[in-house]
C-alpha cells in the first residue's frame, strides 16, 4: 500500500486517498473555439509517461483537499507533494 | 498432437528467431494479440517473410498473467459483433490449430445484486438474444443450481438478486494458446524474436520505415503495435499519443482444491470474479488499482476488498489459503473499448486499449489488426473502434458490460 503526504494532514495510507489523474490540465481558455480535435485531446488524452508524472490526488477520507504529487510510475515512489496553485516542482531522474 | 496433459513438451514448439535485415511486417508484442495478428497476416493475407518482436519472452507478459475468461455477452452491437467473432474462433481454433488448449465451455455467471444490476442484467441478455449470443436470466435459485458453492442468502450485505449467463462461455490454458499459435506461426515460416525490445522507429516523414530494437535495426514495410500496456509508451517513440491509460491489475491464486466451482462467476458490484483452473486452483481478480503503472505489482487493499467479496459469495472459501499474486499493466481507453486501427504515422496501426478484457478477444484483436495491416483499411468488426471514434464522439461505452471496474 502507498503511504502519501497530504500537505495538510501528514502522511496516511493510500486508502485515505481518491487518484485524479494528469495534473496541470487547464480548462481551455476559449472553448468555443476548440474544434472537434482540440477537444477530444482535452477530453480523452492524458500523458501516460513510464516515468516522473505530475498528477493529482484529493485527501478524501481526511480533509478533502486537492493536491499535486510528482510520482515515479515505474517505482511508484513519490518525488514530490505540492499544493494545486505551486508549479510542478523540477526533479532531477537519475534512472 | 496429445493435449490436456501437463507434462514436459518433447521438442520445442518454435524456434527462437535472430532478427533479419528486413521483413514486410512486423508485429511488435510477442503476446497472444501479436501471435494472432501474425498468424492470421499469414494464413488469410499470405505475408510470411514476417517477424514478431518480443521485449522479453514469448507470451510472457499479460498473456501469462490474465484470468483466462473468455465470453461474448458485450452490450453495443459493435463490441458484441467482435466478441463473439472471437468466441467462434475460440470454438474452432483447438482443431484448425491442432493443439488442445483446454478451452472449456463452463459458462459465465455474471451476478446481480441491486435491482439497477438487474435491470441492467436483463437489458444486456436482450441486446446479446437480439445479437446471436446466447445470453440467460437466472433468478437466485436458478444460481444456486447452476452454481451451488455461491450463497444466495438474504442474510448479506449485497444478496445475490439473479444472474446472467452465458453458457458458451469459459476459460482456458493461457500458455497452451500461446503455444499453439506460436507452432503454428513457425511451421509458417515465421520468426518469433525473443529478447528483442523496440525502442525506437525508423521513418521516412511520416511514414514507419523500421523499427529499432535491442537487437539492431529492423526494416519493414508494415508495422503493427500490440503491446498492451505499454502501447502508449511506444507510441511516443513514434511520435504521436493515444487516449489510454496503463494501470495495474492483479490477480491471485488459491492452494489446489478438488473440482468445487463448475462455472465462471463474476460480480461487478462487490467485485470479484472467481473460477477454477483445470489444476485446481482458484483463480480470482478484482479490479484495477487507481493510479497509473507500470511496476507489475498491485496494492493489497484492492486483494482485501477482493477477498472480502468473494468470502461473501462464497463462504465455503473461508479456509482457502493463498499461493500467489500478480499484477500485469493494462491500458485502459476512456470508453473501456478497445482502439484497432490506423495511426497518425502512415504504415504503422496499433491494436490496444482492451484494459482489463483482451484474452477472451485474441482471436478478434489478431484478426482485424492483421486485415488492417494489410490492406490499411479497418475490416468492418474494427471500423468503430478507430482513434476517430474520440474525436467524432462515437464512443462504444462498454464501461457495464467490461465487468471489472476501469
Amino acid at each position: 500500500m502507498l503511504l502519501l503526504t497530504c500537505p495538510w494532514c501528514g502522511p496516511r495510507d493510500e486508502t485515505e486517498y481518491h487518484y485524479g489523474g494528469q495534473a496541470h490540465v487547464p480548462y481551455p481558455e476559449d472553448p468555443a473555439a476548440l474544434s472537434d480535435e482540440e477537444w477530444a485531446q482535452y477530453l480523452f488524452y492524458r500523458d501516460n509517461p513510464s516515468g516522473p508524472y505530475a498528477e493529482r490526488w484529493s485527501h478524501s477520507g481526511g480533509c478533502r483537499k486537492w493536491f499535486n504529487v510528482v510520482r515515479d510510475t515505474r517505482t511508484y515512489d513519490f518525488l514530490a507533494v505540492y499544493k494545486p496553485t505551486d508549479p510542478r516542482p523540477e526533479i532531477e531522474v537519475t534512472r | 498432437m496429445a493435449g490436456g496433459d501437463f507434462g514436459a513438451q518433447k521438442e520445442w514448439l518454435w524456434r527462437s528467431a535472430e532478427p533479419k535485415a528486413s521483413y514486410d511486417a512486423i508485429v511488435v508484442g510477442g503476446g497472444g494479440h501479436g501471435l494472432t495478428t501474425a498468424y492470421y497476416l499469414a494464413k488469410y493475407h499470405g505475408i510470411t517473410n514476417l517477424a514478431v518482436v518480443e521485449k522479453g519472452w514469448l507470451a510472457g507478459g499479460n498473456m501469462a498473467r490474465n484470468t483466462t475468461i473468455i465470453r461474448s455477452n458485450y452490450l453495443w452491437d459493435e463490441s458484441a459483433a467482435i466478441y463473439e467473432f472471437s468466441l467462434k474462433q475460440w470454438e474452432q481454433w483447438p482443431d484448425e490449430l491442432d493443439y488442445d488448449f483446454l478451452f472449456k465451455q463452463c459458462g459465465v455467471l455474471n451476478l446481480a445484486h441491486t435491482l439497477q444490476d438487474v435491470r441492467d442484467s436483463q437489458r444486456r441478455i436482450n441486446a446479446n438474444t437480439l445479437n446471436g449470443v446466447d445470453a440467460e436470466w437466472l433468478d437466485p435459485q436458478d444460481v444456486a443450481d447452476f452454481c451451488p458453492i455461491v450463497n444466495v442468502s438474504d442474510d448479506v450485505r449485497y444478496p445475490v438478486l439473479g444472474g446472467t449467463l452465458q453458457p458458451r462461455g469459459g476459460i482456458a490454458k493461457h500458455d497452451h494458446v500461446a503455444w499453439a499459435l506460436a507452432r503454428a506461426l513457425d511451421s509458417m515460416g515465421v520468426d518469433l524474436i525473443e529478447n528483442c525490445e523496440v525502442t525506437d522507429f525508423i521513418k521516412d516523414g511520416n511514414r514507419v520505415t523500421g523499427v529499432v530494437t535491442s537487437r539492431g535495426r529492423i526494416n519493414a514495410g508494415v508495422v503493427g503495435l500490440a503491446s498492451a500496456g505499454h502501447s502508449s509508451v511506444l507510441a511516443a517513440k513514434a511520435g504521436f499519443r493515444l487516449p489510454v491509460q496503463s494501470h495495474p491489475l492483479q490477480a491471485l491464486v488459491s492452494e489446489l482444491y478438488e473440482p468445487v466451482h463448475p462455472t465462471v462467476v463474476m460480480s461487478n458490484h462487490v467485485h470479484v470474479y472467481v473460477s477454477q483452473a483445470h489444476k485446481g486452483e482458484l483463480v480470482m481478480g478484482a479490479g484495477v488499482d487507481s493510479y497509473n503503472g507500470y511496476g507489475q505489482r498491485g496494492s493489497f487493499h484492492v486483494i482485501e476488498h477482493q477477498m472480502a467479496a468473494a468470502l461473501e459469495l462464497f463462504p465455503i472459501f473461508s479456509s482457502a489459503r493463498l499461493l500467489r499474486t500478480w499484477g500485469g499493466i493494462v491500458d485502459v481507453s476512456p470508453d473501456a473499448s478497445p482502439i484497432i486501427g490506423s495511426t497518425p504515422v502512415e504504415n504503422l496501426y496499433v491494436n490496444c486499449g482492451w484494459g482489463t478484457g483482451g484474452f477472451k478477444a485474441t482471436p478478434g484483436a489478431g484478426f482485424t489488426l492483421a486485415h488492417t495491416m494489410a490492406t490499411g483499411e479497418a475490416h468492418d468488426l474494427n471500423k468503430p473502434f478507430g482513434l476517430e471514434r474520440f474525436v467524432t464522439g462515437a464512443l462504444i461505452d462498454e464501461h457495464g458490460a467490461a465487468a471489472v471496474a476501469h
